[in-house]
């Protein structure tokens, strides 16, 4: 993950208001992270707590599809999903790029494997 | 802008699992690649035509937070800027699953570039060359941000100026590949994503391609 803002010049602080909470540190989530739900849902729960979780049982899910599924902005789901984590019950797969220390976000094999995928569609 | 965020047409209802493909359980890593453009310059229509999802819609909010935010008698005077993008999917293989992102390029929206540049492999810049001057301003800071892209020119019905006055007229380097498309066929946006892939590989591992010219 590249933490630099590519706004630098922009002196305005921008951030993201989410119920007063905001993401920090390395605890952010990629808009493409999947997610993998490790548990039910339980009667009681948040409802969109509830929802995340049925969406992705079984098959990841992406924060921003689920995001997009929900109706819920971005920045809401990424807390969501991030209180979900910290009850244990989704893991996330974070995507390879974020480790990626320059703006090259991909090496020559993916890359590769990138234009199979592409070619064949 | 903001009642275009969602459209009812364009996202699956909550109750509904998967309109389309669900991904593969295998599925862990996904790569992004921004489509960005102007206002109805083809963004959507690129992203639906190569994915294997009904492009989905969704929204990022921003505060804008003023200078005086301490004081509370100006906390109103706080402004948050909504921008909706959209999104579809390529599985790749068992593991690498594809995203590609529609995303307005106005200077306005630019906090979300962010979010979605990082850790991107690359942009496409499309363009209309009836409103060529909308892209300016992504052009710029894609180069400034060392971000790799490529132009791709969306045909629209009209006279067509050639490519070589694009270039000139959008001063772009003679390594950025160049190319025109038809954003609403699989065949033609495939193409360009291939165009894009390419040059990354190039930029990565330029030798290799010198070899292949003569
Ligand atoms: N002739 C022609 N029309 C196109 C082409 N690509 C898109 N269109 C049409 O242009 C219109 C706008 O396309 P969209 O894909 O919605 O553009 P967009 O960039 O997503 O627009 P916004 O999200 O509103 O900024 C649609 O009616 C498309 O059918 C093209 O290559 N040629
Ligand atoms: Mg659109």
């Amino acid at each position: 993950m590249n933490p630099r803002p590519l706004d630098r010049e922009d002196p305005d602080r921008l951030y993201t208001v989410t119920r007063g909470r905001s993401e920090a540190g390395d605890d952010t989530l990629d808009l493409v992270a999947l997610i993998v739900a490790e548990d039910e849902p339980e009667p009681g729960m948040q409802s969109e707590h509830a929802a995340i979780l049925r969406l992705c049982r079984g098959n990841p899910v992406a924060v921003v599809e689920l995001s997009a599924r929900l109706r819920l902005p971005v920045s809401v789901m990424k807390i969501l999903l991030l209180d979900l984590r910290d009850m244990g019950r989704i893991t996330v797969r974070h995507p390879s790029s974020a480790a990626a220390p320059t703006a090259y976000a991909a090496d020559l094999e993916t890359l590769k494997q990138v234009l199979v995928g592409l070619e064949s569609i | 802008m903001d009642s275009k965020a969602f459209d009812p047409a364009a996202g699956a209802q909550p109750g509904d699992r998967f309109a389309g493909t669900p991904l593969r359980q295998t599925a862990r890593d996904a790569l992004k690649i921004v489509i960005v453009g102007g206002f109805g310059v083809g963004k959507t229509t690129m992203v639906g035509s190569v994915s294997e999802i009904r492009p989905l819609s969704t929204e990022e909010t921003m505060t804008r937070a003023g200078i005086g935010i301490d004081d509370p008698g100006r906390v109103e005077s706080k402004r948050t800027t909504t921008v909706a993008f959209d999104f579809g999917r390529i599985s790749l293989d068992e593991q690498r699953v594809l995203y590609l992102f529609g995303a307005p390029g106005q200077e306005r929206f630019w906090f979300l570039w962010d979010q979605l540049f990082s850790g991107s492999l690359g942009a496409i810049v499309l363009v209309d060359t009836r409103r060529l001057e909308e892209c300016f301003y992504s052009v710029d800071r894609l180069e400034a941000h060392a971000m790799p892209f490529v132009v791709a020119v969306n045909r629209f019905d009209g006279p067509r100026p050639r490519l070589d006055r694009v270039r000139d007229a959008l001063s772009l380097d003679d390594g950025i590949p160049l190319v025109e498309c038809d954003a609403r066929t699989r065949e033609s946006s495939k193409s360009v994503l291939i165009t894009l892939v390419r040059h990354l590989t190039h930029l990565r591992e330029p030798s290799a391609v010198q070899e292949v010219a003569p």
